[in-house]
């Protein structure tokens, strides 16, 4: 197939740039190529084989898991409680039901790679490293927040952690993380950059704009669905006419596969593949973690919606619950050792509360200091009261 | 009549007009199984069904374009924009489009839509769900902006909007849903409102208040606060942000001699610019002092109590204003009596 004049510019800008630390590019093989992972085609299919040998995991590492996924769930439960104490104000959306997912995909990426998310953030602020007491601190609306106050829960924002951002327009996140990987490549870089979504957010121009440039431009980026069955309250089969989402992928010929998103090893291993692929190659992937969403849209939605055999069903679900019954089983989690770890992540996220509660709102006399990186003549800086002139 | 809430008001409309007309039917996010994020199409799935209450998927441009379509030939859709922040995301197709298609094919096929959509901040949504973009629409003819205040008004204009030809945006307000008023028990005896016109909610002599949408009642408030103090302020309803009604305007003014301007969107090339622009063109001779104009301080708005109470207007900011504007008139003001 003859080769479109943009994409052959864009190739050999991109094999010109100096100090390119992935691996030159040959002609586009026609996916899935040799030793890529074959998607599966039906769904609910297991995770793809993982074809990067990994060490087999040690107890320390999945113990670790399991405490991260518990420090996501205590810190969800916990913010669930200071909104209804009116500690947290707007919208409030949690991840309960994917802290496998959550973890799983953090346990993926190195420090340096790049994450960009929806709204539905704070567990990927928690597990890509950043200390409980700022998070909460921003769902607060306090100064000490990660985002300074000024984004509250559904914008986290953490430059040294590459948190780029918790977006609340549907969508907004996914061209940003393909502009993204753009000046990583650009730059010659190796890291990578991770877009979270949910999945009612494939129906969104924007996403299909951004998952075809990012195949066009080979970029090293790695789209995540996160499949948790609905958008608000619309079920994905009746907002999606492919409900299959990873297979949104095959249309712009970028690999994808699906995960059991409850499984964290799996969600690890899948999200390893993609990302270093993506490191590697330097050529984009779609993921897509099947995990339920276990409470309503956001804290305020009673999820009427749901029938009660839907609601019963999805405590089987219950990622947290399933990984302490997989590691007991596998002797490495004793009961004790699950009280313990449970009660440091208690008190840790009781420590972030209290921090959080301490902090002091932003000042009034800040309100200006973030409209422009670069001071503007003739800013209007004026309260709703104050006169257009002074005189 | 009885008492109900705006949010009632809109529900009880859009249902007596898909009885009335089989050509009405509702899209949005969540408007059916969900009855509307805000609650406004409650019951209206069960009803009527989902050929005529559409769920349709998280794609603006996409829903907003094929009622456009739709439209062209001859139904009457009313599409739901969860805020009216989401509808950046159909801004081409409402502009480039439903605006255009009458006047760009030499008038051969209107456009009968409507998109209501709710703007207001002040619940902490952050920068992004906070704003007040109602001007981008009022800026573009063959657009029509309406921005009813009370639920009466929101009946009678919702029906006005439904039955009209062209394209609707029927702007509404977070904070106005659970506002009350009164309505005719048969919502059949509410006459569809004409497109086009302000109406003064409050006579007075001293000062002109010109509001709409949420701010219109801020203002009404404000006007019984000064009232006690024996000072008279007249209110001006916008109701329609195009046509603007810049006779009832200037009149008013032209009575009482001086203006503020109470809007929720930020000041630059704000809607209030136009009001003022409308007075200082057709009150100047009138006018005691400048017009004042009270809008969002100009930033995206931040989520934090402390900084979110600070930058937007409230009736605090307008008696503030409006004293300011009595003051500069340097009238002396006779004491309450
Ligand atoms: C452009 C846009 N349209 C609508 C909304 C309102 N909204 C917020 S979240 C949401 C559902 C998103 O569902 P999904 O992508 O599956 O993410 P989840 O909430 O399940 O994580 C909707 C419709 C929005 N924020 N932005
Ligand atoms: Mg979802």
């Amino acid at each position: 197939m003859a080769e479109t004049p943009t994409r052959s510019a864009a190739r050999s800008a991109g094999e010109a740039a100096p100090a390119r630390a992935r691996r030159s590019r040959g002609p586009r093989t026609p996916r899935p190529g040799p030793g890529l992972p074959q998607p599966p085609d039906t769904a609910g299919a297991e995770a793809p084989d993982t074809a990067v040998p990994a060490a087999p995991d040690t107890a320390g590492t999945l113990v670790g898991f399991y405490r991260q996924m518990l420090l996501v769930r205590r810190f969800e439960e916990r913010a669930a409680r200071a909104y209804t104490e009116a500690k947290i104000g707007g919208y409030c959306h949690l991840n309960l039901g994917e802290e496998a997912t959550v973890v799983g995909l953090m346990a993926a990426l190195r420090p340096t790679d790049y994450l960009f998310t929806n709204y539905r953030e704070h567990g990927y602020a928690l597990a890509k490293g950043i200390g409980a007491d700022r998070v909460m601190a921003e769902l607060y609306g306090r100064s000490t927040g990660v985002s300074k106050g000024w984004g509250g829960s559904m914008h986290l924002f953490d430059a040294e952690a590459r948190l780029l951002g918790g977006y609340g327009i549907v969508g907004g996140q996914v061209p940003l993380a393909a502009g993204a990987a753009l000046a990583v490549s650009y730059k010659g870089g190796d890291d990578v950059v991770m877009c979270q979504m949910g999945d009612g957010t494939t129906a969104i121009g924007g996403f299909h704009e951004a998952l075809n440039i990012a195949a066009l431009w080979d970029l090293p980026a790695v789209f995540v669905v996160v499949n948790n069955g609905l958008g608000m309250g619309t079920a994905v089969e009746r907002s999606a006419a492919e409900p299959e989402l990873w297979k949104r992928g095959a249309a712009y010929r970028m690999a994808s596969a699906r995960v059991d998103g409850t499984d964290v090893v799996a969600v690890r291993d899948a999200a390893r593949l993609a990302v270093e692929r993506a490191r590697s190659e330097s050529r984009p992937y779609l993921l897509e973690a099947v995990s339920p969403r276990l409470k309503g849209h956001s804290v305020v939605d009673p999820a009427r919606y749901r029938s009660k055999e839907e609601k019963d069903a999805l405590k089987d679900a219950d990622p947290v619950a399933r990984t302490a019954r997989r590691l007991a089983d596998a002797g490495i989690l004793s009961p004790e050792d699950r009280d313990r770890i449970d009660a440091e992540v208690t008190a840790e996220v009781e420590a972030a509360a209290a921090f959080a509660d301490a902090s002091p709102q932003p000042d009034v006399s800040t309100l200006f200091d973030y409209t422009y990186a670069t001071p503007v003549a003739g800013e209007q800086r004026r309260l709703p009261a104050d006169p257009v002139f002074r005189s | 009549m009885a008492t109900v809430t705006y949010r009632q008001a809109l529900r009880d409309t859009l249902r007596a007009e898909m009885l009335r007309d089989e050509n009405v039917l509702l899209m949005g996010e969540e408007i059916g199984l969900f009855e509307g994020s805000y609650k406004i199409t409650e019951g209206l799935l069960k009803e009527f069904g989902p050929r005529r209450v559409r769920d349709t998927p998280i794609a603006e441009e996409g829903f907003v374009g094929a009622a456009i379509g739709a439209a062209m030939l001859g139904l009457r859709p009313v599409v739901e924009i969860m805020t009216i922040n989401f509808s950046l995301l159909a801004l081409d197709q409402i502009v480039n489009h439903a605006a255009k298609i009458y006047g760009m094919f030499g008038g051969q096929a209107s456009v009968p839509l409507v998109i209501r959509t709710p703007g207001g901040g002040g619940q902490q949504l952050g920068a992004t769900h906070s704003q007040n973009v109602e001007l981008f629409y009022a800026f573009i003819p063959g657009l029509k902006v309406v921005a009813p205040s009370t639920p009466a008004e929101a009946s009678a204009m919702l029906k006005a909007a439904i039955r009209d030809d062209d394209p609707v945006l029927f702007l509404e307000n977070l904070a106005l849903y659970n506002t009350k008023g009164e309505l005719p028990d048969a919502i059949d005896a509410v006459e569809p409102a004409e497109i086009g016109r302000a109406a003064v909610t409050r006579p007075g002599t001293d000062i002109t208040i010109i509001g709409y949408s949420r701010m219109a009642r801020v203002a009404a408030e404000v006007a019984d606060t000064l009232a006690a103090e024996g000072i008279s302020a007249e209110v001006v309803d916008l109701r329609s942000l195009r046509p603007l009604d810049r006779e009832t305007i200037v009149a008013s003014v032209r009575r009482t001699g001086c203006a503020v301007v109470a809007e929720d969107d930020w000041l630059t090339y704000g809607i209030g610019a136009e009001i003022a622009a409308t007075v200082q063109e057709g009150a100047f001779d009138w006018l005691d002092a400048p017009v004042r104009r009270v809008a969002m301080a100009e930033v995206p708005l931040p989520y934090a109590k402390s900084l979110e109470t600070a930058a937007l207007p409230s009736a605090g900011s307008l008696l503030t204003a409006v004293r300011a504007t009595l003051a500069a008139t340097g009238r002396a003001l006779e004491p309450a009596s």
